[in-house]
């Protein structure tokens, strides 16, 4: 009881100290935002104090099985509704912003939905929230499972979970408002960086304290993926994330670096948010659903330890390519650019040690719609990991930097290869962690499938047009000298490209939202009557043996 | 340590420290004998989970 009211008591001064901040906050973003962190306090308050077993409902809310089953999955069922949640959010917003390219109109005269404001709200909310939820939901189910063991500090591990998602929430909530340090990727301010701090350092001794309970000797390899991602993703986010605040009531804080140091820093961060959390996070997702859906080991175990390290060892140099022609120092673009082009390597050795696991079974990606999803993913990690060391090449470079064709290249590697394997792990997990014999519907997987590909061809193709067309047209010189293009010319001409482009990102949203009602009528408990997805088919006529004719 | 100092050193020992290091983690995968510790990683979430647990699936299951 001592214990009990000592908690509430806590929970209590922090919502009043919260409150007091938002009463003397200097700005209205952090007077909101302490607002939220009472109203957060408050109702962990309500669940510390009341009689109620929050937990038996959530359970009862989500119907999870009743058998509790050998490891933790509660936080990945929460983490699996969160991916999708959020996905759909990131997606709609996405959707909006490419109409708002189109139609300017939809910016709607209002500060709060403007451009400038819905766009980091939608690259957060599809990199952070969806993919996020993403691997923390699958690292979780991943490491439980490669090392036998349960996760450590259960207690620790739902806070990782309530705690990313508050992130989320004050980070887009601040999108909206203008709380932003103006750093691509890294825009939530000083305040909620530290709280991401402390969640993310609890997520690392939740999966750590996993790994070192674990009683299989060998640690899988999907494991030293997510390590290496939640890792570095620490320290990136340390370092970029290192600002003096001008007031601690107020949200405005500057960097602790200034110009080319400050802009080195950020694409130090930011490629390496690339390619560590939407890299090796995710390769650490398919080092382990894609062997289990195919039911064959990986291709090659030491390729696969290989492609860890010179992933690891090559990435962190990449990031000076973002600043080609500007005033970093020369040599520190070409070192990026070496290093990008080096990356060529082993990305595409572990996009073929993905590919090769189906050798001998190719023909689950005719008859497994799941399946098709993460060849189609890993031909996507392929083909962007192509696209990124071709585009960091200073010649190529000078054409494509600033232009639509750099959009194009980021949402062919996050729709096709973090969106495609994403939805083929969570249709892999779903049926598990629910303990239903299969999904609702197989041919609803194969809608989406073919809607979200056929949307990604659309982006992908109709952003290189239109980065292409950009590029030449602003470096167009006529005879006297002078530019042929004003820039108001090039924006029109690209109108046609971003209606395709928005028309891409509709199905993609349309296939995502087949997944919703999918994965919702299988945690309900349905099967869909429906016709398989193959058939073997018997020819009566064949079925007898060979009758020896006779010589005439 | 001076900038011009520290850039020498990075790109002179600092490399070959790295390069080294990425080459010997890379050979030693290719160690005598490390096939067969290989494989077993390999097949490893495929074997039957000694608690006598389920993977969560009846009539599927395959972990």
């Amino acid at each position: 009881m001592d214990n009990l009211v000592f908690r509430a008591g806590g929970w209590l001064a922090l919502a009043a100290l919260a409150f007091m901040a938002m009463a003397l906050a200097a700005d209205g973003g952090f007077a909101v935002h302490m607002g939220i962190i009472t109203i957060a306090c408050l109702i962990v308050l309500w669940v510390t104090v009341s009689k109620a077993d929050y937990g038996a409902i959530a359970r009862g809310i989500i119907k999870s099985p009743a058998d509790p089953g050998i490891y933790d999955d509660e936080p990945i069922r929460w983490g699996v509704i969160a991916t999708l949640f959020w996905g759909m959010a990131g997606f709609a917003v996405g959707l909006y912003i490419a109409l708002q390219l189109a139609f300017p109109v939809l910016n709607l005269g209002l500060e709060y939905t403007t451009f400038g404001r819905l766009r980091p709200l939608h690259t957060s909310a599809v990199i952070f929230a969806f993919g996020g939820n993403a691997l923390i939901a699958t690292s979780f189910y991943i490491v439980q499972r490669t090392c036998r063991a349960r996760l450590a500090f259960p207690g620790l591990a739902r806070f990782v979970f309530w705690g990313y998602q508050l992130f989320i929430v004050l980070a887009a909530t601040g999108y909206l408002l203008g709380v932003t340090q103006s750093k691509e990727y890294a825009e939530p301010e000083w305040y909620v960086d530290l709280w991401l701090t402390i969640v993310w350092v609890s997520y690392a001794v939740v999966f750590i304290g996993t790994i070192v309970k674990r009683s299989e000797p060998h640690i899988y390899v999907a494991n030293w993926f997510f390590l290496s991602f939640i890792l570095t993703v620490a320290m990136l986010h340390l370092v970029n994330g290192l600002a003096m605040p001008v007031s601690l009531l107020g949200a405005k804080s500057y960097s602790a670096f200034a110009g080319v140091q400050d802009a080195l820093t950020q694409w130090w961060y930011g490629h390496n948010a690339v390619g560590f959390f939407l890299t090796a996070g995710f390769l650490g997702m398919m080092y382990y659903f894609v062997p289990k859906q195919a039911e064959r080991p990986v291709y090659s175990y030491r390729l696969s330890i290989i492609h860890f390290w010179s992933l690891i060892f090559l990435y962190i140099w990449a990031g000076p390519h973002h600043l080609h022609y500007t005033a970093l120092p020369d040599w520190a673009q070409t070192l990026g650019m070496v290093f990008s082009v080096i990356l060529w390597m082993p990305s595409w050795g572990g996009m073929i040690n993905g590919l090769m696991t189906l050798n001998g079974a190719w023909e689950k990606i005719r008859t497994d719609p799941i399946i098709r999803m993460m060849v189609i993913a890993l031909a996507f990690y392929g083909m962007s990991t192509f696209e990124g060391p071709m585009m960091s090449i200073k010649a190529v470079n000078s054409l494509s930097h600033y232009t639509d064709w750099t959009i194009g290249h980021v949402h062919s590697g996050a729709l096709g290869w973090n969106g495609m394997i994403t939805f083929a792990a969570l249709y892999y997990l779903v049926p598990r962690l629910w303990g239903r014999q299969r999904l609702y519907s197989l041919r609803m997987v194969n809608w989406h499938f073919w809607l979200a590909t056929f949307g990604i061809v659309l982006y992908a193709a109709s952003m290189w047009v239109a980065g292409i067309m950009q590029g030449l047209m602003w470096r167009e010189y006529g005879a006297d000298g002078y530019l042929v293009y004003s820039f108001s010319e090039v924006v029109s001409a690209m109108l046609p490209m971003y209606l395709i482009r928005a028309l891409g990102g509709l199905m993609y949203l349309a296939g995502a939202a087949i997944m919703v009602y999918n994965v919702w009528m299988t945690v309900a408990g349905k099967l869909r009557e429906e016709k398989a997805m193959t058939e073997t088919p018997h020819n009566e006529a064949a079925d007898k043996p060979i009758v020896a004719q006779p010589a005439e | 340590m001076n900038y011009e100092a520290l850039r020498q050193f990075a790109d002179s020992w600092g490399l070959l420290f790295m390069a080294l290091l990425w080459l010997g983690f890379a050979l030693w995968t290719f160690r005598p004998g490390a096939r067969h510790h290989h494989d077993d990683a390999a097949q490893m979430i495929f074997r039957e989970h000694e608690t006598g647990g389920k993977d969560g699936l009846g009539e599927q299951d395959n972990g």
